[in-house]
């Protein structure tokens, strides 16, 4: 059973509970609700992963619906995908997110291309989760957050949550969504903490979330980086500079038209990512807001990535790798005339 | 499962069966439904080569887009393992795969119009000669990676098991996929899981234009037999030992008792596709006649079936004029059937 610590508020079956336990509560009320849906991956069952996220599911759902599998990457993707075509509804854990280019190819060449070069007639309801996310001290093959990859490729759909909120109610869409859908934690988030209903809800896919309304400037984050932008939108509110933040929530489908209505209302716009910048999902951000609001902005986009290098071990070098509030901080005020 | 099962023994799966034994032996009376039965394997394959012929026709006379790998000379396989299998069985396929779609019970119409990427295909003209899947015969899909549907088919026989269900799935490669790890990763977790998936590895001796002595190294049954799954090789060009053996893992994969992998060994007449021509560089005209005029899978059953005593070359010219009414007829609906309006390119995308 769960293990989540809950303290209730204000009668609404809202608790405040991590990322970690809304991702394991979903996976338990979707388990519950549909026989079909299961996981496999690797050390999940009793181990319950490295992460302890998927803690005390085996004991529920039993080694049938909680499989250990061998450290087979693109195996256990490559049958998640046949699992799907025919009547099932998988999940596959990939621990790290840097372990997907093993599974590379029964993601893109297969899982993503099933639906269509079909002509329509088969579906790979697939959910692969992952994770992304440096900090962590565990240098360059365990650090990256490598959802531009995926982003790139059409059939897929792709999730990266931000808050235990978003986390519970995007992955019960993305287990009830009959496309393959990549879903990527912040590996630094498990513990974050949020209120959380108790039971069901879902987030449709597209819908972008205004995390802070403001004015002056947009700041549109993704993961990790939301809460960057957060630390940043309050410290920049001391320097009377109101900033808007915005959470995409999925790169795909992505909610452009909320997007563009705040970089009209602003004016100003700095994408916050932590995808390597070069390349990233960053510059297809700002190219839709660019797009869509040219007139309306007095500052070119600016976009923010982790540094393009792989990420460092010593925590000197890694923590200049990734965008900070203060590095946020300083770009905002830079584009709000305030340097 | 027994492991010294040799090629082209020609028994029956019923063979255990004292009562049939008798229909192996030369020159005895075969029972009627044996005689139609093995007929109708005849009939398969023989669509399954015509079919390639006439699509080896509308490529070189351009009026096929994109690449045709044809499936000539490996017919046994793709008919007497198909045979073994019910509808709802899946397979899965390669890019050589006419042969697997025909055998599992694909139309030659609706094949036609997806090579051409008409609208009335099997895939909507979307996938074409290399991904043609066809969900109403259990084809899950042609696979134009190598090796790339041994996850998928691997993966449909854990599904079957954890739906209970009694399908057996059949994942069809050539002897290059022996080259792609992820095969090695899904044959470990169908040994584990004891998945009801047969592994029929089509050994033609060529990864493409390169023979499979520059490639693979060592026993080539030996990698499954590594992870404890019963293998057993056969001659790729006797039809009668291509069906018993697969009937045999088949019945087993169904009863619960695992997977199985069968090494069958086998030619591709032609080029690795259809522009191949000038092959002396990696094999010699000796060796393609060779393997045409004394292992021709069509021949040597007509061959057995008539020293039964009970097929006449009659029967064959029949059969002939019917596949061939059949082939040309799916062929010309193909031509004049209309592609896919523009509207469907971004159709389909998701689901």
């Amino acid at each position: 059973m769960l293990s989540t610590t809950t303290s209730q508020n204000a009668g609404q079956g809202v608790r405040e509970i991590t990322l970690g336990q809304a991702i394991r509560e979903a996976l338990a009320e979707e388990m519950r609700r549909d026989p079909r849906v299961f996981m496999m991956g690797e050390d999940i069952a009793e181990a319950g992963t490295p992460f302890k996220v998927l803690s005390g599911l085996v004991e529920e759902f039993g080694t049938s619906r909680v499989i250990d599998t061998p450290i087979s990457e693109a195996g256990i993707t490559g049958m998640g995908v046949g699992v799907a075509m025919t009547g099932m509804r998988p999940i596959v854990d990939i621990m790290f997110g840097d372990f997907i280019g093993l599974a590379m190819d029964q993601i893109v060449n297969q899982a993503a291309k099933v639906h269509y070069m079909s002509g329509g007639k088969l579906k790979v309801p697939l959910v692969v989760r992952t994770t992304l996310g440096a900090t962590r001290r565990t240098a360059a093959q365990h650090s990256q957050s490598l959802h531009a990859w995926v982003s790139h490729i059409p059939g897929l759909i792709v999730v990266l949550p931000s808050t235990p909120y978003d986390a519970k109610g995007l992955l019960k869409t993305a287990i009830r969504d009959d496309n393959p859908v990549i879903f990527f934690e912040d590996k630094m988030m498990y513990q974050l903490k949020g209120p959380v209903p108790e039971g069901d809800y879902i987030i449709p896919f597209g819908v972008a979330d205004i995390k802070r309304p403001g004015n002056d400037i947009t700041i549109v984050a993704t993961s990790s980086m939301v809460q960057i932008a957060l630390a940043a939108a309050d410290g920049l509110e001391k320097l009377d500079i109101s900033a808007e933040v915005i959470d995409p929530r999925t790169m795909y489908p992505l909610d452009r038209d909320t997007l563009i209505e705040s970089a009209k209302k602003t004016s100003r716009v700095i994408v916050v990512d932590e995808g390597y910048e070069r390349y990233g999902v960053t510059a297809e951000i700002a190219s839709v807001i660019s797009d869509g609001a040219f007139y309306f902005l007095d500052a070119p986009v600016k976009r923010m990535g982790a540094m393009n290098v792989p990420v460092p071990f010593s925590p000197a070098l890694e923590d200049l790798t990734v965008p900070t509030a203060d590095s946020v901080m300083e770009v905002a005020k830079t584009l709000c005339g305030r340097i | 499962m027994s492991q010294s099962k040799a090629s082209g023994s020609g028994e029956f799966v019923e063979a255990r069966h004292p009562a049939s034994d008798q229909v192996s032996t030369a020159g005895a009376q075969l029972l009627e439904t044996e005689q139609v039965r093995w007929l109708s394997i005849y009939e398969q394959m023989l669509k399954i080569r015509i079919f390639e012929e006439h699509v080896n026709q509308l490529y070189t006379s351009a009026k096929m887009p994109g690449l045709a790998h044809l499936y000539i000379g490996e017919e046994a396989i793709a008919v007497g393992v198909c045979s073994a299998l019910r509808r709802d069985d899946y397979i899965t396929s390669t890019h050589r795969g006419h042969g697997h779609c025909l055998a599992k019970g694909a139309s030659v119409d609706r094949m036609f119009a997806e090579l051409l990427g008409k609208e009335a295909g099997y895939c909507r003209g979307k996938g074409g000669s290399m991904h043609i899947a066809d969900q109403e015969t259990g084809n899950l899909g042609a696979n134009a990676i190598v090796g790339g549907s041994a996850g998928i088919a691997t993966g449909a026989a854990m599904s079957s098991k954890m739906r209970g269900s009694d399908e057996v799935t059949v994942c069809f490669f050539g002897d290059g996929a022996l080259g792609q790890g992820v095969l090695y990763e899904v044959m470990n977790m169908a040994s584990l899981w004891k998945l009801p998936v047969i592994y029929v590895c089509e050994n033609n001796q060529y990864n493409e234009y390169t023979h499979n002595s520059e490639t693979t190294a060592g026993e080539m049954s030996a990698r499954a037999k590594a992870f404890g799954i019963p293998t057993e090789e056969v001659d790729g060009q006797d039809v009668r030992a291509v069906y018993t053996t697969a009937a045999r893992m088949v019945e087993r994969a169904r009863q619960g008792e695992g997977p199985a992998f069968m090494l069958c060994n086998t030619y591709r007449y032609l080029g690795h596709h259809v522009g191949d021509i000038q092959r002396s560089y990696y094999r010699s005209r000796e060796e393609e006649e060779y393997w045409k005029t004394e292992r021709d899978p069509l021949k040597m059953l007509a061959e057995w079936l008539m020293a039964q005593g009970v097929t006449t070359s009659g029967t064959f010219e029949q059969i002939e004029q019917r596949v061939r009414a059949e082939v040309e007829a799916g062929e010309q609906f193909a031509l004049d059937a209309p592609y896919p309006d523009p509207s469907e390119v971004e159709q389909d995308v998701y689901a």
